[in-house]
């Protein structure tokens, strides 16, 4: 025993001398080490860890929304929609309650060329001077009457062919007693010269003025002399004639173009063509998207506000206060819909002339919010015993700082997607009622009441209709894509079944 | 259930009270002068129609006997149209908007039951993923795009081949009703679908699906026993709500499809602001929903027993 605790000794004492005969070499030797000698020792363990960096709640759900092919398409869609109606108006710049009753109802057309012309300016018929025939010269006379009367020479139009008037000016056929003139819509074949339009009965009348209902189009004329005894001849001269639409001088300078008669303009394209009252549709459907938008979003996310208040109260002091509350809710929840939609709507729309956009937001608002309180308070009351909140409560969080710090993070998602659902909603109840006439009314426009407008003549020229109600559906449609797969991406929880 | 059918009609009661007492207030507080349309009235006649229409009472009065009048189901004069009380309006015309919102249900529920149940069967197949393609259509597309897009596939028609399918609008045979009432239908039988395709999904996974083929029943006789009367069970409680969406959708078909029905009197009394139509018709409208919400969840209690206990 003894002999090992002198070993112990020992060997304590041989390690003291040796931990100073180190001290002293690395005193010594101080200056041979510089600083960069030394390193940071790297930690190996992590690398053999198979670990993906780890994600916040956002990064997942994004990573998931962006994975969606459906829901991205969806989004992108919806953005074009919202930028179409919000800035498509600083690039189209027309005025979209401009109403131009020169183009009623022109189909989708890139600008058509227009001339202007004064309406009021008379046509008087042109007369050539027949040569004068010597009655003396017999034979000269008989051989006048006998020589066959040939075909019109140099049939061309006189001044600009219009919509207004088309002025046909030919040489004198020495011989005819008159002509008849024909138009057709399309090349005159195998004799087939189209409607008579008038009947020359003078023989040295050499212009003929055509205002029968011209359309901005090709016409062929033809004209046909006539022999001595007033029958047609055989002989016709066709002439293709591309008659451009007239307008007036007071049009002209409504248009701002230049109002000097004779002056080719053209008239400002229309690529979704116009309504009955001249209105460009494109430019209507911009402004009437803003309105549609404008109520579906706006109506929305205040709907959502007043829920998320109403539902959080209920839900976060619970007992009466939540009773209450939550029977209010039902009493809304129950009353039908649309009906008191149509009820508040004419209540609410006092004074004649006024657009009712106002109106349709209140009623909108008053009558949507119940499903977004249930919500919120089923959540709450969820949310209100975990223990996280209970953490925070006991170390004397204030009701404030509970509801804004723990429970809207907590449900920020859900409410995100709500709100993309009641969107829509509110889109196509806006597109409802200004349909049977009870929403917007004008001069404002939606897409809603430009169907309502256009659906009178919906066989005649469905473009009108077919415009608007294409982008109400688009729209409805990426909303309710856009609110799937942010709920698919939010909450996989809620997620339908696949 | 009893105690059940009870509160559920004293809670729609109060409803409807409370849509007549909006109503009322409501129309009161519109301005305007109801008896002043553009015409110029001396002052006997003006008294004598106020007297007629009980206008010259005060306001607290007027209430007491617009409800009293309500309870015995008389909802008063038209304000626009000579002598013809609303009752008459409501007798002549709701049975033609009745009728096409049943045949628009029944079109809804038989469609998007079958629908639904064959995409949540044949799942994640082409037929499946073309149904929800066009449930989601339907979901999204406005009743009077479809209705529009009808008429216009009709004539389109008529005039290329030459044959008349249905009538474009109007109202009188069966042949009329064909189309309305399969539009009107269309945004509730995607929801049905979408409904039962979930329902159902929920039901092919349960024991006794499982069982029901260990013991060799035949696949169509487990779909049509086990899984399809299992299935329809959550959808029923949703033909209430399906049935006020089709009453209010009804009145873009009755515009556009030009029927007599009730909506299209609603709509066009709402725009000449004719009082007591407004009132008599929301009022009769807002009744009849509410009780046929209650009359299908009161149905459903006596189908499926679970609800009962709970609900007693």
């Amino acid at each position: 025993m003894d002999s090992l605790i002198h070993a112990f000794g020992l060997l304590a004492l041989d390690m003291e001398v040796s931990m100073q005969e180190e001290k002293e070499r690395v005193l010594t030797t101080q200056n041979e080490f510089s600083q960069d000698l030394f390193q940071k020792q790297v930690k190996s363990v992590q690398e053999n860890l198979i670990v993906r960096p780890s994600l916040s709640y956002w990064q997942d759900a994004l990573r998931r929304f962006a994975a969606n092919k459906q829901s991205l398409f969806a989004f992108y869609l919806t953005n074009i929609l919202i930028l179409f109606s919000f800035l498509g108006p600083f690039i189209w710049t027309r005025n979209p309650s401009h109403q131009d009753l020169n183009s009623p109802s022109m189909s989708p057309n890139m600008g058509k060329p227009a001339v202007v012309v004064d309406e009021l300016a008379p046509v008087i018929p042109l007369f050539a001077e027949i040569p004068v025939i010597s009655t003396t010269d017999e034979t000269s006379d008989l051989v006048t009457e006998e020589k066959a009367i040939g075909s019109v020479q140099n049939f061309k139009v006189i001044g600009f062919p219009t919509t207004q008037n088309v002025v046909l000016g030919w040489d004198y056929v020495p011989g005819a007693s008159g002509y008849v003139i024909y138009r057709n819509e399309v090349k005159p074949e195998d004799g087939a010269l189209g409607i008579p339009l008038g009947d020359v009965m003078e023989g040295n009348q050499i212009s003929f003025e055509d205002a029968q209902s011209l359309e901005a189009r090709d016409y062929f004329y033809a004209i046909v002399p006539k022999d001595a005894d007033g029958m047609e001849t055989t002989h016709n001269t066709v002439l293709k004639v591309q008659v451009m639409t007239a307008i007036s001088v007071d049009s002209a300078k409504s248009l701002g173009v230049s109002s000097e008669i004779g002056t080719h303009v053209r008239l400002s394209s229309s690529p979704l063509g116009t309504d009955s009252l001249g209105r460009d549709i494109l430019a209507r459907l911009m402004s009437g998207g803003k309105v549609s938008l404008f109520i579906g979003i706006f109506a929305a996310v205040l709907s959502i506000i007043f829920g998320i208040i109403l539902g959080g109260i209920a839900g976060f002091f619970g007992g009466l206060v939540d009773d209450m509350v939550m029977r209010f809710t039902d009493l809304i929840s129950g009353l039908p819909f649309l009906l008191c939609m149509i009820l508040l709507k004419v209540i609410l729309n006092v004074g004649p002339g006024e657009s009712g956009i106002t109106a349709l937001l209140i009623s909108l608002v008053i009558l949507s919010w119940t499903g977004t309180a249930r919500l919120v308070r089923g959540q709450i009351l969820q949310l209100r015993n975990s223990e996280f909140i209970q953490a925070a409560r006991m170390m004397g969080a204030k009701p404030g700082y509970l509801i804004v710090r723990h429970m809207l993070p907590n449900l920020i998602g859900v409410i995100l997607v709500t709100l993309t659902f009641q969107i829509p909603s509110a889109i196509f109840t806006e597109a409802f009622l200004s349909f049977i006439g009870l929403g917007v009314a004008s001069p404002a426009t939606s897409w809603g009441s430009m169907c309502n407008e256009a659906i009178q003549s919906l066989l005649t020229r469905p473009y009108e209709f077919f415009a608007p109600a294409v982008v109400i559906s688009l729209t409805v449609l990426s909303f309710n894509l856009l609110g799937d797969g942010l709920r698919d991406a939010l909450d996989p929880k809620l997620r339908s079944n696949e | 259930m009893l105690s059940y059918i009870l509160k559920r009609i004293f809670v729609g009661l109060i409803t409807v009270f409370t849509i007549a007492t909006l109503t009322f207030f409501g129309m009161h507080a519109v301005p305007g002068d109801p008896l002043l349309k553009g015409k110029v009235v001396n002052e006997v006649v003006r008294k004598n129609l106020e007297e007629k229409y009980g206008l010259d009472k005060p306001l607290f009065v007027q209430y007491g006997t617009f409800l009293t009048n309500m309870i015995k189901g008389d909802f008063g004069l038209s304000f626009t149209q000579q002598n013809r009380s609303v009752n008459d309006i409501i007798r002549e015309h709701f049975p033609i908007s009745a009728i096409l919102g049943a045949l628009a249900i029944i079109a809804a529920a038989i469609g998007g039951i079958i629908g639904g149940a064959i995409a949540a069967v044949k799942r994640n197949t082409m037929a499946d993923r073309s149904i929800m393609l066009l449930v989601i259509l339907f979901v999204s597309v406005p009743s009077f795009v479809f209705a529009a897009l009808g008429q216009v596939l009709i004539a389109e028609i008529k005039t290329r081949v030459g044959v008349e399918l249905l009538p474009v609008a109007g109202w009188g045979t069966f042949k009329h009703m064909i189309l309305p009432s399969l539009i009107l239908g269309l945004g509730t039988m995607a929801f049905l679908a979408r409904l039962m395709r979930s329902s159902m999904l929920e039901v092919v996974h349960q024991d006794y699906i499982r069982t029901a083929k260990a013991k060799g029943v035949s696949s169509l006789q487990i779909f049509f026993r086990h899984q399809l009367r299992n299935a329809v069970l959550p959808v029923i409680t949703f033909l209430g709500p399906a049935v006020a969406a089709i009453t209010t959708g009804g009145f873009v078909a009755e515009i556009v499809f030009a029927i007599p029905g009730l909506g299209r009197y609603f709509v066009q009394a709402v725009q000449q602001l004719d009082y007591t139509v407004i009132m008599g018709l929301t009022v009769f409208y807002g009744a009849y929903l509410v009780f046929v919400v209650i009359l299908v969840d009161v149905i459903y209690g006596f189908i499926d027993p679970r609800i009962r206990i709970a609900g007693a």
